[in-house]
């Protein structure tokens, strides 16, 4: 049984290790280790491409995280106080997103995007104040971020909504029972409470929208995130910076990744 | 301001998000499935069937998708069940939490990368090359349904074994006691109490590894090489290479009906098996 654990283990971590053990090797060739060495760093970071692409994903990222934590929350708030059709509709509407898969969400947020600016545009034109050019909207990191913040909103509202749940109720009673205003418990009693859950639901966001390929493949117009800079240099070929880029990208995640997860088990023994 | 007025103006962002984001683009999608294609690209709004009558072209990638989605999802599971037992069962309690940690954590980081991980071990360097020194000449694995399988299990393994843990985790361990106290074998423990209680587990788990392989695009793109693709590479090839907007609305709205259908027969399924087992074990 331990031994069919490690094997277990063995393949999931292997395929990650050689990437990393390959992105130090010296030689040109990816396929036998030649000593090490740091040059396929070095090439990467001084590739304008890349750091082009990185600037993107960590905006794209940054941007949605934050948008999708502060949205999430309020409506995960809102949610624990309301029932009815209106709470219905919200939790069909989270289902829905996380359920249709990422390639359909792709595929219709670049189509209905596209038709909605095809109408918009003439119109912004029309009004627009003769003999200054009128600005077209069109694909790229505002729709690439806007389709990240839908998607990141249903697992932040999911994320604090489980916090919230497993709240003691007496404890904004007491709150307010001691004559609090409702926002002086929100503040004093129920933020501090979920807030690892919400730093947790960012961190979590973020990472997923830093890795993401297949919605920015569609939507991301003429902008390149990493994730499709490496998709497109793969299909030329395996080279060593591919391993470098594929190590700084996993050490990145991990380290959010564990972070994310401390706070959401120091979250938990705090309410418990 | 009354609390109703609070809720509202605390959905309202959210809300209005979700209806340009989500809504407002997937009716447009359902609208365009049953349009005709414009020559410039475009959809001319129409009401025909035409777009669903034409499915059958792509019956390949359907065919692919829905025998490759189930044998992934049942590969993970015969592989991630010792795993999640192990983990709930026999390792000692002060390692849970690590390796329990260390089986997630790949899953939440990039599937392109780990992906990509894999076309440099099966590529014609990697394992070939190793099997090559064994005398096993000539072996190819890239670009085979063998080696999108691989890529499958290896991105959704750590999905499948979390819910069957978590499963197995909840289930008391008096009763297994009870049973070998009562004189019953390992194996028939087994089978008659560990096995039927994580049933909940081992559905969720199918359920969730199911439902993302069916949109899968990357692992069939980066290891199929174009002979092995599913669903989503049918419509990336739609929607950005050939540009025909109506009949990839269609092939996507017939994806979602797909899994939609799938999804219920078998949620259906589960729980009639789920109750009938009850009666019978706990018993």
């Amino acid at each position: 049984m331990r031994l069919y654990a490690i094997c277990v283990y063995l393949f999931l971590y292997i395929p990650i290790g050689v990437i990393a053990l390959f992105s130090f090797n010296a030689g040109r060739h990816a396929s036998q280790l030649q000593g090490f060495s740091t040059k396929w760093y070095g090439k990467v970071l001084s590739n304008p491409f890349v750091m082009d692409a990185l600037e993107t994903s960590l905006t794209v990222a940054f941007t949605s995280a934050l948008l999708a934590s502060l949205f999430g929350t309020m409506a995960a708030v809102a949610l624990q106080g309301i029932k009815g059709p209106l709470r219905t509709a919200f939790d069909l509407l989270i289902y829905v997103a996380v359920m249709i898969p990422g390639i359909v969400i792709g595929i219709a947020t670049l189509i209905g995007l596209v038709t909605v600016f095809n109408q918009l545009n003439p119109l912004i034109a029309a009004i627009w104040p003769e003999g200054f050019e009128a600005p077209k909207l069109h694909m790229g990191m505002g729709s690439l971020i806007a389709a990240h913040t839908m998607f990141l909103m249903a697992l932040v509202v999911i994320i604090v909504r489980a916090r919230l749940a497993g709240m003691d109720r007496a404890l904004t009673e007491a709150s307010s029972d001691l004559y609090a205003t409702p926002m002086g418990t929100f503040v004093q009693v129920t933020l501090p409470m979920i807030f690892p859950a919400i730093l947790a639901g960012f961190l979590l966001s973020f990472t997923f929208s830093f890795d993401d390929f297949i919605i920015a493949f569609f939507v991301a117009g003429s902008e390149t995130t990493l994730p499709i800079y490496v998709f497109s240099s793969i299909r030329r070929g395996v080279t060593p910076e591919i391993n470098a880029i594929g190590t700084m990208v996993l050490a990145v995640s991990l380290i959010m990744l564990v972070t994310a997860q401390l706070l959401l088990q120091r979250g938990g023994k705090k309410i418990k | 301001m009354t609390q109703r007025t609070r809720n509202w103006l605390l959905l309202a962002p959210a809300g209005t998000w979700f209806l340009v984001m989500l809504i407002i683009p997937l009716t447009v999608v359902l609208i365009f499935s049953f349009g005709e294609r414009a020559p410039a690209g475009g959809v001319v709004p129409a009401f025909t069937l035409e777009q669903y009558a034409n499915l059958p072209a792509r019956w390949a990638a359907f065919k692919n998708t829905m025998t490759l989605a189930p044998i992934g999802t049942l590969s993970a599971l015969v592989i991630a069940y010792p795993l999640a037992y192990f983990l709930a069962v026999k390792v000692d309690p002060k390692w849970r939490t690590i390796l329990l940690v260390l089986v997630i954590v790949p899953f939440w980081t990039s599937i392109l990368i780990r992906s990509y991980a894999w076309i440099f071990l099966l590529g014609g360097r990697g394992i070939p090359a190793l099997l090559g020194w064994f005398g096993m000449e000539g072996v190819r694995l890239i670009n085979t349904p063998f080696a999108v399988l691989v890529g499958i299990i290896y991105g959704y393994l750590p999905l499948m074994v979390f819910p069957i843990y978590v499963s197995l985790d909840k289930l008391d361990k008096k009763l297994l006691e009870a049973s070998s106290d009562l004189g019953a074998k390992p194996w028939r423990t087994f089978l008659q109490i560990t096995l039927p209680l994580s049933i909940p587990g081992i559905a969720t788990g199918c359920m969730l590894v199911f439902i993302l392989l069916m949109g899968e695009y990357l692992i069939p793109a980066m290891l199929g090489g174009g002979k092995v693709f599913f669903v989503g590479n049918a419509l990336v090839d739609l929607f950005l290479q050939s540009r025909n907007w109506a009949y990839g609305s269609a092939v996507a709205v017939t994806l979602v009906v797909v899994m939609l259908v799938t999804v219920t027969v078998y949620m259906r399924l589960i729980n009639r098996l789920g109750a009938n087992r009850d009666d019978v074990s706990i018993m």
